[in-house]
């Protein structure tokens, strides 16, 4: 009688326990379904906010107009270039640095003078604006490499790669040396294609926050056709949806009539699909980033 | 050649944009102390010791922006903490494997979305004319400019930041999890513990010391109260609430050019920050045996 009843209660607390989750699940979801349905709705039922999770009088008309829209595109082609240059530039300085500093210190005499050199830039920042008048001075303004260089050391990323490398068997270092490769050859040949899991991992972490980045381009770039995705869309988007909190209900009414919710839906979508689209696919290293640095013996 | 030589070879790229980048604008910060004149540079322009800090401390706002950074910051760092270990717990009851990581993959995704497209969303379903109000307009309430009032806005900024990120941050305790000892479930059920008292007595002391280090290592960002979201959510009528230590230096310093003012108060900042570091780096160690290197 009495396992019958607990029995009862356990598949109940775990059916309760599975609709938590499903919801919150659902929960997370929610936003990125919404703007597409959004996005795909007449503009009229997006005015008036009666789209939930499917579309209103479905039809492509916000994405036709954003097709045509040169300066989107143009936005968009910055974005593309400045993930595919600081992409292989964060790839390119992250291996170069993470081997080296992986070395223990009997093979490398100076390694913890550099380690303290990148621990002290990571502890420490002049603050914003010293850095805006740096890149200033450097005659940066303006030009994509304002966007890549200044974030082409991932410290972050470099550790992680570092603390990976250093978890690799000692073995391997015996035998490079035993077949007297040099530092580069075991880079190439030894490390890097052992760690190709962690590579991908670190490499992805950076195209994904090249792509997310607006902030840079707001400040470093004052020519709106050389801003990136991102940037244009913070100040088209969201700068028109915080205009629009500070109406008053009957200005809200009238700019329904005119409004652009649904394009602005379209734009936000187009600029979320690249990441949506490889997620499914290389979520297993997007999620593998963060156990990656914290594996130690 | 000596390896030696190869390794210094492979750091320099890195070391030199380390020093452009991070270093060399480090020397910015003797604007803090200058009457800065962007025409003579920092060589021409006049010392004033710490007139610019004298002068911070006697804007009312300093205070206001202050206690906004550290409301805000750490509310949202107890929610996450809190509701991304409850959902971590929860999850962990889930014995159907692909049911479980199908889970895990969707609540993980938004982290990865730019603040500047999460917000853009947000600031859509919250808006007069969004989701939300046709909602409570059809249960009969009054519509809320949620993003007008200096009421409702830190509770917009705090929840949409659980929203985010909750789920990347349950990440690290479903890590912990999976490391409990199988057998301590299995000898607690034949001493005859139910679900709730295993989750007592095995799961929340086998997590303790995580969840320890992550609380300790939370409070590195006590000064960083989410630069980004603020910058793409808010606006004028909630500066009162929602001004933070970061919007206000890019306000003042870069877009209303007070650089000495914007960089004592930058200044002010990576001095709390650094000491919060070195506190939560030594908490961390001592507590929970991390290193990071």
């Amino acid at each position: 009688m009495m396992s019958t009843a607990s029995h009862v209660i356990s598949r109940v607390s775990y059916g309760v326990i599975l609709a938590v989750l499903l919801a919150i699940a659902a929960g997370s979801v929610f936003p990125i379904l919404h703007i597409l349905a959004v996005s795909l709705s007449d503009k009229a039922a997006a005015s008036a906010g009666k789209i939930f999770l499917l579309p209103v009088d479905m039809n492509f008309a916000a994405y036709s107009i954003v097709f045509d829209d040169r300066q989107f595109f143009q936005s968009f082609a910055v974005s593309v270039e400045r993930v595919l240059l600081g992409g292989w530039v964060n790839f390119a300085i992250t291996l170069l640095m993470a081997y080296p500093l992986s070395r223990e210190k009997e093979a490398f005499s100076a390694r913890n003078v550099y380690m303290w050199f990148i621990i002290f830039t990571m502890l420490f920042s002049g603050g914003l604006i010293p850095w805006y008048m740096a890149i200033k001075q450097f005659g940066m303004i303006n030009s994509i490499w304002a966007l890549v260089l200044p974030t082409a050391v991932p410290v972050f990323n470099v550790i992680l790669l570092m603390n990976f490398f250093r978890n690799l068997p000692k073995e391997l270092d015996d035998a490079a040396s035993i077949d007297g490769a040099g530092p580069w050859y075991s880079l190439m040949k030894l490390y890097i294609p052992l760690s190709l899991p962690a590579i991908a991992t670190v490499t992805l972490f950076s195209i994904v926050s090249h792509w997310n980045a607006f902030f840079d381009g707001l400040i470093l770039i004052n020519v709106p056709h050389k801003q990136p995705l991102q940037t244009y869309l913070n100040q088209i988007v969201v700068q028109m949806n915080v205009n629009r909190s500070q109406m008053t209900e009957e200005d809200v009414k009238r700019l329904a009539l005119l409004s652009d919710k649904t394009v602005n839906s379209a734009k936000i979508f187009i600029a979320l699909f690249p990441i949506a689209a490889l997620y499914p696919f290389l979520q297993r290293y997007f999620i593998h980033g963060i156990t990656l640095g914290s594996v130690k013996e | 050649m000596k390896p030696g030589f190869h390794y210094h070879l492979m750091l320099i790229p890195g070391i030199i944009l380390l020093l452009m980048f991070s270093v060399y604008p480090m020397f910015g910060i003797v604007m803090a102390f200058q009457d800065y004149n962007p025409t003579k540079g920092f060589s021409g322009s006049p010392w004033v010791g710490w007139e610019n800090f004298t002068y911070m401390f006697e804007l009312p706002d300093s205070y206001l922006i202050f206690k906004n950074t550290v409301y805000l910051a750490v509310s949202k760092i107890m929610a996450n903490l809190l509701l991304s270990l409850i959902f971590a717990l929860l999850l962990n009851e889930i014995k159907h494997k692909l049911l479980k990581r199908s889970i895990q993959t969707v609540v993980y995704f938004p982290h990865f979305v730019s603040w500047v497209l999460f917000g853009g969303i947000i600031a859509q379903i919250f808006s007069l004319d969004g989701v939300v109000n046709v909602i409570l307009q059809m249960l009969g309430q009054q519509p809320i400019q949620f993003m007008a009032s200096n009421y409702w806005f830190p509770a917009l900024l705090v929840g949409s930041d659980v929203w985010k990120e909750f789920g990347f941050s349950t990440i690290i305790f479903l890590a912990a999890l999976t490391g409990i000892n199988p057998a301590l479930y299995e000898a607690a059920g034949i001493d005859g513990a139910n679900r709730l008292r295993m989750m007592w007595h095995v799961t929340l002391p086998g997590i303790r010391t995580t969840v320890i280090l992550i609380a300790v290592l939370s409070l590195q960002n006590v000064m960083n109260a989410g630069f980004e979201q603020i910058l793409n959510l808010y606006n004028p009528l909630v500066y009162h609430s929602s001004d933070i230590i970061d919007t206000y230096v890019y306000r003042i310093g870069l877009l209303q050019s007070q650089y000495e003012l914007g960089t004592a108060v930058g200044l002010l900042k990576s001095v709390v920050s650094i000491l919060l570091i070195v506190i939560s780096y030594k908490m961390a160690v001592k507590f929970a045996n991390y290193r990071i290197f």
